[in-house]
């Protein structure tokens, strides 16, 4: 039962560290929390669902449409409720507060778009599995497994190493001096903030995918694990979001494996309080800038 | 800083004047007159439903409203009372329910309630209609303890401590259970009644319990807890949760290998639960007042109109059951001969003996409480049948 556990815990944590990686990019970026995440992962979520159901796209296809809708999504939305406000210097709970009423927008959007209901993928891609000595994993986990590490080390690679990516880096150190070294710094924010819509989006579908169910009050939920996971591994560090999310899913597992079911979330939420007394800044987070 | 502490300020103290307002506001409207005005002969009687339009649980509230639409063009072709269905969202959720109710109550002066969908809201809004003098009545509500909240609060749905036992027992005997696992919505204050009565059912027939695991409302990932069920490798797993969880358990326990039959509380007792889970609905176990199966007229004809009516949709239980709350309204109506006084209107439903609706004989006892009989159920190949 510990194997299966800990293939359920990776599995679980493994989407946790997708949205958190969204909410880490944005942070590290921009300074600010993005509080519509949860919803443009529902979204995406709900991109991917039509575009299995109704075009019969085949998953892949349908996740890169998601990411390609919620970057989109996270394109208008910093051109419509985060760029104006940055230009006016306005407090720093203003952004927060503005993106808190993109993310009801977005919910009563699709709750009128895509009805109450919950809605599932069809079945016959979760009904392939395979069984490895004590293990039952099936091919929906190891396309999560797959997508959610393909993408963390992809980005990991991107960021250190392309000409984007270290501008990415500057701006995030510290806009006014990325300005003045010639990069187009709404650009970058332009790119990071689709880049962290389009991964958000690709979790939707995942999710979706592994739970079969897809509503438009999923994102709410979701967003909450992934803030949590941003603080614990700190916030906009990629590492940290990705370890940040696997210790989250494994330890919700293993509390109700070993434990008692009813105390999951508080026996995870605990441990979280614990590593920040021990280590303020997050498990990988630096005391002063250095993002990423 | 001190401007914007001044700001703070600002901001707060409207926030109590504005919140003030508002319970004064409230007080107001308790203190309302109840409508007690001359009784009109023609005049429509205003019943208000309280019901989960919007959210995880609509397929209920859409299913009872439904019911109530299909009654009520009935009753009004009849014509012996005029109803008139005025509807509130709440959206499951206790606070709505209590907004809703108020309005209901001192806006719009109706003469009694039907709703709300969900037991934890019947906690919360059941009281304050009580205490204004407005008969309730759910329509849904299972929980343990729901006309005990006062005089004027009815029910017309099989409460679980009466169905949830005759569908455990039924369950061991017929599959000679020895273990079992049980799995409940800890948040719920409805699922966690249900989770008692199955516990205490087990334990008074000597089944051993392996495992209790819990989830929340809203949750979608079971495996951990799925995963932990299936190494006890119990003879059954009894869930006491609404059916979009229930369907979801049934699911992922499907795929892990779990073959075993599942005992349901009312939430299993939906035709959303087979559309969600699909095959792996097939072995679920339910006990409902409801069964469109039954070969009686009455139960046959409101299938036929129903069918008519929703796109050929086969009725649930809280279609029937609403169906049958509203004839019950509408015959002690008939019998208060007045279409606004509330408590000739009360006393009249508590006197409702011998009523014959589509989910069968109807009484209420001396504590408000339903006196009806249930068909233990079985889903196989996708459909309700007869479990014997």
């Amino acid at each position: 039962m510990f194997w299966q556990q800990l293939v359920n815990g990776l599995t679980l944590g493994s989407t946790y560290s997708l949205v958190a990686l969204g909410y880490t990019l944005i942070m590290g970026v921009l300074n600010i929390i993005n509080m519509a995440h949860g919803e443009i992962f529902m979204i995406g979520a709900f991109v991917g669902l039509y575009l299995v159901t109704y075009l019969k796209v085949n998953i892949f296809v349908a996740m890169a449409g998601a990411m390609l809708a919620s970057a989109l999504l996270g394109c208008l939305m910093e051109m419509l409720a985060l760029r104006p406000l940055r230009r006016r210097a306005v407090s720093h709970l203003a952004p927060l507060i503005s993106t808190i009423g993109v993310s009801i927008f977005l919910e009563s959007l699709a709750l009128n778009l895509f009805g109450p209901q919950s809605q599932a993928f069809p079945t016959e891609l979760a009904a392939v599995q395979f069984e490895l000595g004590p293990i039952r994993i099936t091919l929906v986990q190891i396309i999560i497994l797959g997508i959610s590490f393909g993408l963390m080390f992809i980005l990991r690679f991107w960021l250190a190493k392309t000409r984007v990516g270290k501008a990415i880096r500057t701006t995030a150190e510290n806009i006014e001096t990325a300005n003045l070294l010639g990069i187009n710094t709404n650009r970058i924010i332009f790119l990071t903030v689709a880049l962290a819509s389009g991964l958000g989006g690709v979790a939707g579908v995942l999710v979706g995918l592994s739970f079969n169910a897809v509503e438009p009050t999923m994102g709410l939920s979701m967003g909450l694990k992934g803030l949590a996971v941003l603080i614990l591994g700190g916030m906009g560090n990629i590492t940290g979001a990705m370890l940040g999310g696997l210790i989250l899913g494994i330890a919700e597992v293993f509390t109700v494996a070993y434990g008692a079911s009813s105390y999951r979330d508080a026996v995870a939420f605990g441990m979280i309080i614990l590593i920040l007394f021990i280590r303020p800044q997050g498990l990988f987070g630096k005391r002063q800038g250095g993002r990423f | 800083m001190i401007t914007m502490k001044k700001g703070l300020i600002k901001w707060f103290s409207g926030m109590t004047i504005g919140a003030l307002l508002l319970t004064t506001a409230g007080c107001g409207g308790g203190a309302a007159p109840t409508a007690n005005s001359g009784s009109q002969g023609g005049e429509a009687a205003k019943i208000g439903v309280i019901s989960y339009l919007t959210g995880g649980g609509a397929a209920y509230g859409q299913a009872i409203k439904e019911g109530l639409d299909l009654a009520k063009e009935e009753i009004n072709a009849q014509g012996k009372v005029k109803v008139d269905l005025i509807y509130e969202d709440s959206r499951g959720d206790k606070t709505e329910a209590i907004n809703a109710i108020n309005k209901l109550i001192n806006k719009d002066n109706v003469v009694g309630i039907i709703g709300p969908t969900l037991s934890g809201e019947m906690f919360a809004a059941g009281p304050i209609a009580d205490q204004a003098g407005v008969p309730i009545m759910g329509t849904s509500t299972t929980a343990e303890g729901i006309p005990a909240l006062g005089n004027f609060v009815f029910r017309n749905a099989l409460p679980e401590f009466l169905a949830v036992p005759q569908a455990v027992e039924k369950a061991i005997s017929t599959y000679n259970l020895k273990k079992v696992a049980v799995m409940y919505s800890n948040n719920n204050d409805w699922a966690v009644s249900g989770y008692k009565t199955i516990e205490s059912t087990l334990k008074k027939n000597g089944i051993e319990i392996v495992a209790t695991e819990t989830f929340a409302d809203k949750d979608t990932d079971y495996s951990a807890q799925l995963t932990k069920i299936a190494s006890l490798k119990p003879d059954a797993v009894m869930v006491s949760s609404l059916y979009q969880e229930a369907s979801l358990v049934l699911k992922k326990a499907r795929e892990i290998g779990i073959t075993v039959p599942f005992v349901g509380t009312n939430g299993f007792n939906s035709p959303e639960l087979i559309k969600i889970a699909g095959p792996a609905a097939d072995g679920a176990i339910v006990a409902s007042p409801w069964f469109p199966g039954k070969q009686d007229e009455k139960v046959q004809k409101f299938i036929a109109d129903y069918k008519a009516k929703y796109n050929n949709k086969v009725p649930d239980q809280f279609a029937a059951q609403a169906y049958d709350a509203l004839y019950i309204y509408a015959s002690a109506l008939e019998q208060a001969g007045s279409t606004t006084d509330r408590q000739k209107l009360r006393d009249s439903i508590a006197a409702i003996k011998g009523f014959q609706g589509v989910t069968g004989k109807f009484a209420f006892d001396e504590k408000r409480e339903p006196v009806m009989s249930a068909t233990v159920l079985i889903i196989k190949d996708g459909q309700f049948t007869e479990l014997k």
